[in-house]
């Protein structure tokens, strides 16, 4: 229910929003927890395996009972913690985990078969028959267990990932982390302040504190209009810091448009990479619940979160509200309950010398033993003194203590330090370079600890940038003492939960060590306590308390689970931000492009390029009739297709020629100005890397092409010889492949067309290259060829690459030729059984390919000395062969060659396809492929056969060049 | 993690390219013992503690780098470029 004059929610602002179809109405400034607290819902969940009832347990992200499902227009979020989801108009939540209703869920039968579900069952249960498992029990066991579900539909929402860096990250906007910021701001230091809820001031909103003889929220206020008016400090609110990396990197989650309704380019999150030269740690801390029996009743919550629903969202669950502690804190919360009208019945401190509390009903040494209220708390069973009995109470306030948050600290391996006094674990000094933990994360629990510490780490972190921090004055605050007397689970027979979120209990964690899982991280394995959303918030300490009591160790010895990233849960979306759909790698995109798309033709992927599969002409209705069409055009008159794909590198030096034998196996420096080679380049390891033409534009400048696909690949490996090995040399090197646009001229016609397009002959040999002057432009031809067919290929600047194509396609249409796609250039270089790195590939040879001739013996080049070493060289090698089958089938890369006769086992397999098409030319499929001692098995016939794809055929084996083997057409 | 690239700066791993053992470096002679260009090629020790590796800072500089860090600790020890005698 909502009390008048509490609470920093906007009154003036009603909202009204749907849970379970129901509407309600709120205020903004809500969460969707207080508000369904204001409107006196109590259930809002069912537990994860026993399908109990569930209530709101907490104020804050460490929720684990209250996880509902936000429905949007185009998003279904699951798992979203009510404590978290802020009220904005027309927000629609759903609870999860229940059927038909979450009033009457019929899996709530899950709770009294309990006996039978404990931790383990399913190991042991599910057992027999063994082929059951996936098709039965597995489904079975996913359908009644688990939390929300998903829509099914891709997330079309928007999602941003963003960088920032900073000289000091002040993790926590509460009384430490304010004053970290305020201290490191003053001192003109670049500073982040990320805080994780919609308001900064920490436990200061929530408690009834005073800063300075005021109420502790206006000394807030003066600081956040402080840190507001220096430019130097940057406030990130809704922005949970979720992980520690190296180096001083920490990934941030911000809550962007979760709290509004959704707009068309509002990002919902946006990831964000921080890198912090400092940092101060300032999480706070986590309250504790103490275990006892049916403690999940609805109406159970930490005591911490009492004020804070009062005094920030002016709602409280209950007229009547019990509290039990075994600590000072829950004190204040009375007091802050009684000034506000709440009627606090008992407080139940299991301390036999708890201080004394005037005016409230005390009991000391005193336990509750029961919770009684299967749809909401009605009334708790006490023991005191050996005596038992009832109080009528709506609410319990539950207080075991407080979890300094050392998640963070823990990321990089750091393991916390068990601290006697606060019965809690501690951060380690130096857990994370270049962090420091202050305040409540580090076990000062009171507001004047809190800014000290905080002042303090500050000046430190400042002090290691060496930046020197004026005074700042630490306000008043109090300074009390943490008491506290721990205790972890109430003894008792029924169930007692420690684990809420997975429905792990007290019996479950002894079952455990009784069974030998008595390591913590076995425990939490076989009982799946701490895998849940909360990743154990509310139950680690808790359950290796008890684990430790089973095993008879102390709880230091017995140790705590690692935390992990991400603290809170990270949605996929966010930290894959924009890499969705064509967003998940860039694209580049041909000056032909559209050109090509004008005509129809479907484009296919090669790296990152997009290139044209085929040009589609009237009538033809399959992707092959246009590829033989094409194959014929090339070998028949004259095709033209865009080449720029290809790699090219500009080398220049004086020591390029040498660097050039030192990277190819053959010899370049000997290359006559004005011609063009073909060159092979080996890794160290004696294997190919890739393959190319280099020309000699000049005597010290040279053009290299490479594969597409090994584009980059080889600039790194010329950067890395160059860097690593000739360093001295004089030679340098550039990317050019976006600067040129160049385009394959191909067929009996090209140099007719090649002479229309300049306006003379070209008067080239084979493997010459020359500057041109095509319409004005000066332009770069070069006699090469990849169809076996003459070929020329011209290279312009980019910015006319679009003109000359289409210049070229309209000459060439008019000569009875036109384009030609990848479709077609595949077919073209298999009759010519010219490689790419289907047959290159990283397992292959130079001998394998048969160009071991190629490999200079008159000098030395990278892979040399390998690429004859024992292994890679004889007749054990699998060599490049063609195969063109007995009859007219189909053939398929990937299949495997065997002996006729040979069983078909993987022993007996003797080589492998790598590339296949058909042949318009021969009329036949043809294949490449690699068969062991290939080169002496020319005529024999082999098996091909491929298992997936059904296809069985025999095959001839034959030279890899098909078509015209003298190579008389390319000389013409 | 992050690099300090001895020409960029401090920058992102994401910048890098990781290629391997420094001993790449250490290219042997070509009439070397084959067992030297085994050594050199294949076999690596893989310690808990300081190692040298490569690392291409392909979206900067271009620059291959010789990194020396700890795997354990995961401290940058020392960043330098291999050109100019760090083979």
């Amino acid at each position: 229910m909502r009390i008048d004059g509490k609470g920093r929610i906007d009154r003036t602002r009603p909202v009204t929003f749907r849970f379970d179809g129901r509407a309600y109405a709120g205020y903004k400034g809500d969460t969707l927890a207080s508000a369904l607290i204001a409107n006196d819902v109590r259930v809002v969940g069912r537990s994860f395996k026993y399908h109990r009832p569930r209530g709101i347990l907490t104020a804050g992200s460490e929720e684990p009972n209250a996880l509902v499902e936000i429905v949007g227009p185009a998003n279904q979020t699951p798992n979203t913690r009510a404590t978290v989801q802020e009220l904005f108009e027309g927000l629609a939540a759903r609870s999860q985990n229940r059927w038909p209703s979450l009033r009457y869920d019929a899996l709530e039968i899950n709770d009294l078969a309990a006996l039978f579900l404990s931790a383990g069952f399913y190991y042991k249960t599910f057992m027999w028959p063994r082929r059951f498992w996936e098709g039965l029990y597995e489904p079975l066991i996913r359908r009644a267990a688990g939390l929300g579900s998903l829509s099914g539909r891709h997330d079309e929402g928007v999602y941003e990932k963003a960088w920032a860096h900073c000289d000091l990250l002040v993790i926590g906007a509460g009384p430490a982390g304010l004053m970290a910021a305020l201290v490191a701001g003053r001192a003109g230091a670049d500073v982040i302040l990320a805080d994780e809820s919609s308001e900064p001031g920490g436990r200061l909103l929530s408690d009834d504190g005073e800063i300075d003889g005021a109420h502790a929220t206006d000394w807030v206020a003066r600081v956040l209009a402080e840190l507001a008016s220096l430019p130097n400090v940057r406030l990130m609110t809704r922005t949970t810091v979720t992980g520690a990396y190296d180096d001083g990197t920490y990934g941030a989650l911000e809550r962007v448009g979760l709290h509004r309704s959704p707009r068309p380019n509002l990002p919902r999150e946006c990831f964000w990479r921080i890198v912090a030269k400092r940092t101060v740690l300032a999480a706070g801390a986590l309250e504790r619940s103490v275990a006892f029996e049916d403690n999940d009743r609805p109406g159970v919550m930490l005591a911490s979160a009492l004020p804070s629903y009062l005094n920030r969202y002016g709602v409280v669950p209950a007229r009547r509200v019990a509290l039990f502690a075994n600590n000072d804190s829950a004190r204040s919360t009375a007091r802050s309950l009684m000034a506000a009208g709440v009627e606090v019945v008992a407080i139940i401190d299991s301390r036999e010398d708890a201080p004394d509390e005037p005016g409230i009903a005390l009991h000391k040494g005193a336990q509750v033993i029961r919770a009684r209220g299967r749809m909401g708390l009605r009334e708790i069973m006490v023991r005191a003194g050996g005596r038992e009995f009832r109080v009528e109470a709506e609410c319990l306030g539950v207080s075991g203590g407080w979890n300094p948050s050392v998640h963070l600290t823990c990321h990089l391996n750091g393991r916390p330090r068990w601290s006697d006094a606060l019965a809690a674990f501690v951060p380690v000094e130096g857990a994370v370079p270049g962090m420091l933990v202050a305040g409540a994360a580090n076990g000062s629990f009171s507001t004047h600890g809190c800014l000290a510490a905080g002042a303090e780490a500050a000046r430190a972190s400042l002090a290691a940038l060496g930046v020197a921090a004026g005074a700042v004055e630490l306000p008043q605050a109090e300074d009390a003492p943490y008491q506290i007397a721990p205790l972890w689970a109430v003894p008792g027979k029924g169930r007692a939960w420690l684990d809420l979120a997975n429905d792990v209990t007290v019996k479950d964690v002894a079952l455990a060590a009784q069974e030998g899982f008595r390591s913590v991280e076995h425990m939490k394995r076989y009982t799946t306590q701490g895998m849940a959303p909360d990743q154990g918030k509310n139950s680690n300490v808790a359950a290796l308390a008890v684990l430790a009591d089973a095993t008879g160790r102390g709880i230091a010895e017995t140790g705590i689970t690692t935390f992990r990233p991400p603290y809170a849960p990270v949605s996929i979306a966010a930290m894959g931000a924009g890499g969705r759909g064509m967003g998940f790698a860039p694209q580049r995109i041909l000056t032909s492009d559209q050109a090509s798309r004008d005509r129809g033709a479907p484009m296919v992927e090669a790296g990152l390029w997009y290139r044209p599969g085929y040009f589609p002409k009237p009538g033809e209705t399959t992707w092959r009739e246009a590829c033989d069409r094409e194959v014929m055009m090339v070998r028949c008159s004259v095709g033209v297709t865009d080449v720029s794909t290809l790699g090219k590198i500009e080398i220049q030096g004086p020591d390029a020629g040498r660097f050039l034998d030192f990277v190819y196996t053959n010899t370049f420096s000997t290359l006559p100005v004005g011609k063009v080679r073909y060159g092979l380049m080996l890794r160290e390891d004696g294997h190919v890397l890739d393959d190319g033409t280099c020309a000699r534009l000049g005597d010290q400048h040279w053009l290299m092409t490479t594969t597409t696909a090994a584009a980059g690949l080889v600039m790194r490996h010329l950067d890395f010889v160059h860097q690593a090995f000739c360093a001295d040399w004089q030679v340098r090197f550039a990317s050019v492949t976006e600067s040129w646009a160049q385009f394959a001229v191909a067929g009996p016609l090209a140099r007719d067309l090649v002479t229309s397009a300049l306006g003379h002959a070209p008067d080239l040999p084979f493997m010459g290259c020359a500057p041109v002057v095509v319409q004005g432009v000066a332009a770069r031809l070069f006699r090469i060829s990849f169809s076996g067919e003459e070929g020329y290929e011209l290279a312009v600047p980019t910015r006319y690459g679009e003109a000359l194509f289409r210049d070229l396609t309209a000459r060439a249409e008019t000569m009875g030729g036109g384009l030609y796609g990848m479709e077609a250039l595949n077919v073209l270089r298999i009759e010519k059984g010219f490689i790419t790195h289907a047959e290159i590939h990283g397992r292959t040879t130079a001998f394998d390919i048969g160009m071991e001739k190629m490999v200079s013996g008159k000098k030395d080049c990278i892979g040399k000395v390998a690429a004859t070493r024992a292994g890679l060289v004889g007749p054990e090698r699998e060599q490049m062969v063609g195969l063109m089958p007995l009859t007219g089938s189909v053939l398929t890369a990937g299949a495997h060659l065997f002996a006729q006769g040979a069983d078909l086992v993987r022993e007996n397999a003797t080589g492998y396809v790598t590339s296949v098409g058909y042949s318009p030319t021969l009329h036949s499929h043809l294949a490449l492929g690699f068969l062991k001692n290939g080169r002496a098995r020319h005529g024999e016939t082999v098996r091909l056969v491929d298992r997936l794809r059904g296809v069985d055929v025999l095959c001839t084996v034959t030279d890899p060049v098909f078509h015209d083997p003298k190579g008389e057409k390319l000389r013409a | 993690m992050r690099l300090t690239c001895p020409l960029c700066g401090p920058r992102d791993r994401r910048e890098f390219y990781y290629y391997g053992a420094a001993e790449y470096l250490n290219r042997p002679a070509p009439d070397a013992a084959p067992e030297a260009w085994d050594d050199h090629l294949h076999n690596r020790d893989n310690p808990a503690g300081l190692v040298q590796d490569l690392w291409y800072h392909e979206q900067g500089c271009c620059s291959w780098l010789k990194v020396t860090r700890n795997t354990v600790t995961h401290e940058i020890v020392t960043v330098e470029p291999v050109a100019g005698g760090a083979a």
